[in-house]
C-alpha cells in the first residue's frame, strides 16, 4: 500500500506541476495581452528537449542535476505522507545544494553567476523555511504533517504572521520575478539562463521536471497552513493555495527583477518582524 | 598499575622520550607507535569501564598535591620571565597573581575543607571525550609526522624544532586526558593551565614576529580564563567546603554557588573562544595545520564546552545559564556571518569553530535532556568533521601552495582523493542527513521546548549563513577549472591514512548516531536527571535519514552504468561566443585574449569582520556585566 501510494506521488506529483506551469503561463499571457500557448505547453517542451541532442562541457556536471531531482522527489514523498516537516525541509535543501553544485561544476561563467545567486536566494529565504517548521510545532505540538493537518483549529489562526513570510519567500521557490536571479522566466531580465546555461536536451528536461516537483512541495507548504481534521477545510486549502499561486502569478507579472541587496535585505527584516513578532506572541500563549 | 592512570601518564612520558630523541626517521617510528598506543589504550579504557564506570581515589593525594604545585611554580615563573622579556605585562600580571593564589589556599586554607574521595571519575561523558581525545588526538600526531616532512621544505625560514613540536603535540593529549578525567577541582585547573600553556608554545612555534604577538594573546586571554578558574576554587572552597566538581554540580543553584559557576563559566568561555575572547583562536592558525587541527577539534576549545556540559545542571534555569546561552547564541550568529567574508580556508574553518562551540555552549547551558543529548553529539560530530577538514587544508597547501578557497577549483585536477575528503567533511558540518545538521535538528527542538525563541530564531539565520559559506566552497571544489602547469607533490600515506580514517569515521558515525545514543547518551542523561530520557528523533525520522545517507554513498555508484551507456559530445563552455577555444580564455575588446576569472561572492560590506565584531564584542561584554550585577545584587535564580 505504502509502495503504491509512493509511486502515485512519483507519477501525479509532475502531472499536476506541469498543468500549473502550463495554466502559469496562459494566465501570464492574458495579462500581457497575448493569448498563450495551449496548457499541455510545457508537456510538449519537455518531451521535445528529451528528443534533443544532449550536449555537455564536462562529463560531471550533469551528475548533480539528476541527484538534485531524486532528493527532490524524496521531499515530496516525505511531504505528501505527512512526514516530518523539518526533515523535508532538510531534504529539500540537499537537492537545492546539490542543483547549485551543478552550476558550479561546469565552470562556466553564466552558470556559476546563476548558482552564486541561486545560493543567495537560498541564504535570504532559508530562515524563513526553517521558522515555518518552528512555528507549525508551535501552533500545533508535532512536526509531523498528518498530525499537523488533522487538528482541531487551522493553522493560520496561530501564525498569520508566518504565513505572509511564507507568501513572501513562496516567490523565491516558484522562480518569480522580482525574486529570480538564477533561473528566470522571463527572457529579458535574465543573463544567459543563469543557472541551467550549459544544460541542455535531457538534463534541461530534467531540470523542469524538478521544478514541477518544487511548485507542488512550495503549495504543499500553504496547504498546510488550512487544513484541520473536517474535510470540508482540505477545499478552503485547495482554494487558498489557488489564491496564492494566482497572487504569485499577478506579482510576478507586475515586478520587474530588482537587484539581489534588496531581496537578501528585505526578506531577512520580513522573516525577523513577522517571523519573530508571530513566534514571540504565540509562545506567551502557549 | 591502572589503566586510567597509564592513560593519563603514557603520552606524558611520550611527549619527554620524542623530546630527547634528535633522529628523524627514528623519531618518526617513535611518533607513530605512541600515536597508535595513545589510541589504543584510550580504546582498552572506554571498553573496561564503559559499563559502569570507575572512581579512583588515591592515598598519596597529598604527594600528587605538592609535585602539581611544584610543576605549577615553574610554568608560571617561566611564563613571568618570557612576558617580562617581551613586554606583554598582562601576562605576567595574570600569571603572577593566580599562582599565589591558588598556593596560599592550598596551605592556609584548606584545613576546613572535605577531603577529595573520588579525584577521577570516569562516566560515560568522560568516555566520550576519552574517545575523542584519544582517537582523533593520536590520529593527528600521526598526520602530524607527514606534515612536518613538507613543512620545512617549504618554509626553510623557519627553525626547525620538531621534536619540540611532537612532545608538545603529546603533552597536551596528557593534560587533555588528565582534565576530562579528573574531579578534583585543583586537579582540572592544573590540566586546564597545561593545555593554556601547550597552545601558547605551539602557536609560537615558528617564532615569527606575528607567531610571537598570538600566542602571547592566546595566552593572556587564557590565563585570564584560568584567573577566574583559580578565583572560582579558592571561593568553592572557602565557602562551599569541597574541591570535587560532581559534589559542586550536586548542590542547590543558590546565589553561593552561582558565584563560582558564573567565574568557570567565563573561564569555560574563554578556552571555547566565546565572544568577546575570541580572537585567540583566529590568531591560533598562524602555526603549523596539526597543531591547528589538534586545537579545533580533539583538545583545548573542547575543553571549555566540556566543562559548560559538566556545569549545565547548576546552568539550567538560573540566569547564569540565560547569560551563557545568549552569548552562545551571539557567537554562533556572528561568527557564522563573518565567515562569509573570509576566502583563507583556516579562517573559514576557524571561525566555523567559532560558530560550532557558540551552538554547543547555548546546548549545554539551556541545560534540558534534549539540548544536552545535542551538546554532547554537536562535540562528537564537530571533533571528527573538524579534523578531517583541517588535515585534509593542510594537505592541500602542499599540493596546491596556497590555502586560498578561491585557488582551490583546480583540485579536482590535483588530487581527486583529496577534493573528496574536503567535500565528506564539508557535508558532515552542514548538510541533511550528516551529523551536525542531526544534532542542530534536536538542538532546535530543544530550544522550542525550552521556550528559548530568540536562541531559535538566531539559529534560523545562522544555519542560513552556514549554508551559504559551506555551498560555495564546495562549489569551489566541484569545479572543473583546467590546470596547466603544477608540480605535484607526493600525497604521503602518513598524511593520507588519518585524513582517510577520519573520512570514514565522518560517515560511519551518522550511521552510528542512534547506537551512540542508545548506549553513551541515554543512559548517561537519565543518570544525570533521574528521569528516563526518550531519543529526541523519532525511529522513522532516524530511519528516513539512514535511507538518505544510503542514497548519497549508492547514488553517485549507481550513475557509472548510466554514464557508460549515455556518452556525449562535449562543447566548450558558453562565453558569449567568444571562447578562444580552451575554455580559459576569450576574445577581449580591442582583440585582446582575456582570462577568465570567476570568483565566489564574499559581501564584505554586509557581513565584514571588523564592523560586526566590534558591536558583537560590544553586546557580549555588556552581556557578561548584566551577568556581574546581577549575581553582586544578589538578585541571580
Amino acid at each position: 500500500m505504502l509502495i503504491l501510494k509512493i509511486i502515485a506521488i512519483i507519477i501525479i506529483t509532475p502531472i499536476i506541476g506541469g498543468l500549473l506551469t502550463g495554466i502559469d503561463r496562459v494566465i501570464s499571457a492574458r495579462m500581457q495581452g497575448r493569448k498563450g500557448p495551449p496548457i499541455l505547453q510545457p508537456f510538449y517542451d519537455v518531451l521535445k528537449l528529451f528528443q534533443k541532442e544532449s550536449i555537455e562541457v564536462n562529463t560531471m556536471h550533469r551528475f548533480y542535476v539528476y541527484i538534485s531531482l531524486i532528493f527532490v522527489i524524496f521531499t515530496t514523498i516525505i511531504m505528501l505522507l505527512g512526514g516530518d516537516i523539518l526533515l523535508a525541509i532538510f531534504a529539500l535543501t540537499l537537492g537545492s545544494i546539490f542543483f547549485v553544485l551543478g552550476g558550479y561544476a561546469s565552470n562556466s561563467p553564466y552558470s556559476t553567476i546563476g548558482s552564486e545567486r541561486e545560493l543567495l536566494q537560498m541564504m535570504a529565504y532559508e530562515p524563513m523555511v526553517l521558522l515555518i517548521g518552528v512555528g507549525l510545532y508551535y501552533a500545533d505540538k508535532s512536526f509531523f504533517i498528518k498530525e499537523i493537518v488533522s487538528t482541531s483549529t487551522p493553522a493560520i489562526v496561530f501564525l498569520p504572521g508566518i504565513f505572509i513570510g511564507l507568501i513572501y519567500i513562496l516567490t523565491f521557490k516558484l522562480r518569480k520575478s522580482p525574486f529570480d536571479f538564477s533561473l528566470s522566466h522571463h527572457g529579458h531580465q535574465e543573463i544567459v539562463q543563469g543557472i541551467s546555461t550549459e544544460y541542455s536536451g535531457k538534463d534541461l528536461a530534467i531540470i523542469q521536471i524538478t521544478h514541477w516537483y518544487e511548485t507542488i512541495i512550495a503549495l504543499t507548504l500553504v496547504y498546510i497552513f488550512f487544513a484541520t481534521k473536517s474535510p470540508i477545510s482540505h477545499i478552503f486549502a485547495i482554494i487558498a493555495c489557488a489564491l496564492a499561486f494566482l497572487l504569485e502569478i499577478v506579482i510576478d507579472n507586475s515586478f520587474a527583477r530588482v537587484k539581489w541587496q534588496l531581496a537578501l535585505k528585505s526578506t531577512w527584516i520580513v522573516t525577523g518582524v513577522l517571523g519573530s513578532v508571530n513566534l514571540i506572541i504565540l509562545s506567551f500563549f502557549r | 598499575m591502572n589503566l586510567i592512570l597509564m592513560l593519563i601518564l603514557f603520552p606524558l612520558v611520550a611527549s619527554g622520550i620524542i623530546f630527547i630523541v634528535r633522529n628523524d626517521r627514528i623519531r618518526n617510528i617513535i611518533v607513530k607507535v605512541c600515536a597508535c598506543i595513545t589510541g589504543a589504550l584510550s580504546l582498552l579504557v572506554v571498553c573496561q569501564y564503559f559499563q559502569h564506570g570507575i572512581s579512583l581515589s588515591f592515598n598519596s593525594e597529598k604527594v600528587i598535591d605538592y609535585v602539581i604545585m611544584a610543576i605549577e611554580v615553574v610554568i608560571a615563573i617561566y611564563i613571568i620571565f618570557v612576558s617580562m622579556k617581551s613586554k606583554k605585562y598582562i601576562v605576567t600580571f595574570f600569571a603572577a597573581i593566580q599562582t599565589p593564589l591558588i598556593i596560599w589556599f592550598e596551605f592556609t586554607q584548606s584545613s576546613g575543607i572535605e577531603e577529595v574521595h573520588s579525584s577521577i571519575v570516569f562516566d560515560k561523558l568522560s568516555a566520550i571525550m576519552v574517545l575523542i581525545v584519544g582517537i582523533i588526538g593520536s590520529l593527528i600526531c600521526i598526520y602530524a609526522v607527514g606534515y612536518m616532512r613538507w613543512y620545512h621544505v617549504h618554509h626553510d625560514n623557519y627553525e626547525e624544532r620538531k621534536s619540540f613540536f611532537y612532545a608538545i603535540l603529546f603533552l597536551f593529549l596528557s593534560a587533555m586526558f588528565g582534565l576530562v578525567l579528573s574531579n578534583n577541582l585543583i586537579w582540572i585547573y592544573f590540566c586546564w593551565e597545561l593545555t593554556t600553556f601547550c597552545s601558547y608554545l605551539l602557536i609560537g612555534y615558528t617564532k615569527t614576529q606575528e607567531a610571537m604577538n598570538n600566542s602571547f594573546r592566546a595566552l593572556a586571554i587564557n590565563l585570564g580564563g584560568g584567573l577566574a578558574f583559580a578565583v572560582a576554587i579558592v571561593f568553592i572552597g572557602i565557602n562551599l567546603k569541597t574541591l570535587e566538581l560532581s559534589v559542586l554540580i550536586g548542590m542547590e543553584p543558590g546565589i553561593l554557588v552561582l558565584i563560582p559557576v558564573f567565574l568557570l563559566s567565563i573561564a569555560a568561555l574563554t578556552k571555547s573562544a566565546q565572544l568577546p575572547f575570541s580572537s585567540w583562536l583566529i590568531g591560533a592558525m598562524v602555526a603549523p595545520t596539526p597543531s591547528s587541527a589538534l586545537l579545533h577539534s580533539a583538545t583545548m576549545v573542547k575543553a571549555g564546552v566540556y566543562l559548560i556540559i559538566r556545569l549545565s545542571p547548576l546552568l539550567g534555569q538560573t540566569s547564569v545559564g540565560k547569560i551563557v546561552t545568549l552569548i552562545g547564541g551571539i557567537t554562533f550568529l556572528v561568527s557564522s556571518l563573518i565567515a562569509i567574508t573570509k576566502s583563507d580556508a583556516k579562517a573559514i574553518l576557524a571561525y566555523s569553530t567559532i560558530a560550532n562551540l557558540g551552538l554547543i555552549v547555548t546546548c549545554a547551558s539551556i541545560g534540558t535532556q534534549e539540548s544536552l543529548w545535542a551538546a554532547i553529539l554537536l562535540v562528537i560530530f564537530h571533533s571528527i568533521s573538524k579534523s578531517l577538514l583541517f588535515l585534509s587544508v593542510g594537505s592541500i597547501e602542499h599540493q596546491l601552495g596556497s590555502r586560498n578557497v578561491e585557488d582551490m577549483d583546480i583540485l579536482m585536477h590535483v588530487s581527486r582523493k583529496l577534493s573528496l575528503y574536503m567535500i565528506i567533511g564539508i557535508a558532515g558540518m552542514f548538510l541533511a542527513p550528516f551529523g551536525m545538521l542531526i544534532s542542530k535538528w534536536v538542538a532546535m527542538k530543544a530550544f522550542i521546548d525550552s521556550k528559548n525563541i530568540l536562541i531559535v530564531i538566531i539559529l534560523a539565520y545562522g544555519s542560513a549563513a552556514t549554508l551559504f559559506y559551506w555551498t560555495k566552497w564546495m562549489g569551489k571544489l566541484v569545479s572543473n577549472a583546467n590546470v596547466k602547469k603544477l608540480s605535484k607533490h607526493t600525497f604521503h600515506i602518513d598524511e593520507e591514512l588519518p585524513i582517510f580514517l577520519q573520512a570514514v569515521f565522518v560517515v560511519v558515525s551518522c550511521f552510528s548516531f542512534p547506537l551512540i545514543s542508545r548506549y553513551a547518551l541515554v543512559p548517561y542523561l537519565s543518570a544525570l536527571f533521574g528521569v528516563k530520557t526518550l531519543i529526541p528523533i523519532g525511529t522513522s525520522d532516524v530511519n528516513i535519514m539512514l535511507i538518505m545517507l544510503s542514497m548519497l554513498l549508492v547514488l553517485p555508484i549507481s550513475f557509472i552504468h548510466l554514464y557508460k551507456n549515455d556518452k556525449r559530445r562535449i562543447v566548450p563552455i558558453y562565453m558569449a561566443g567568444e571562447n578562444t577555444g580552451d575554455n580559459e580564455t576569450f576574445h577581449g575588446a580591442v582583440g585582446v585574449d582575456r582570462k577568465v576569472e570567476l570568483s565566489n561572492w564574499y559581501m564584505e560590506n554586509y557581513f565584514g569582520s571588523k564592523k560586526l565584531s566590534f558591536w558583537s564584542d560590544l553586546a557580549a561584554i555588556i552581556i557578561l556585566f548584566v551577568g556581574i550585577i546581577l549575581l553582586i545584587g544578589g538578585l541571580a535564580r
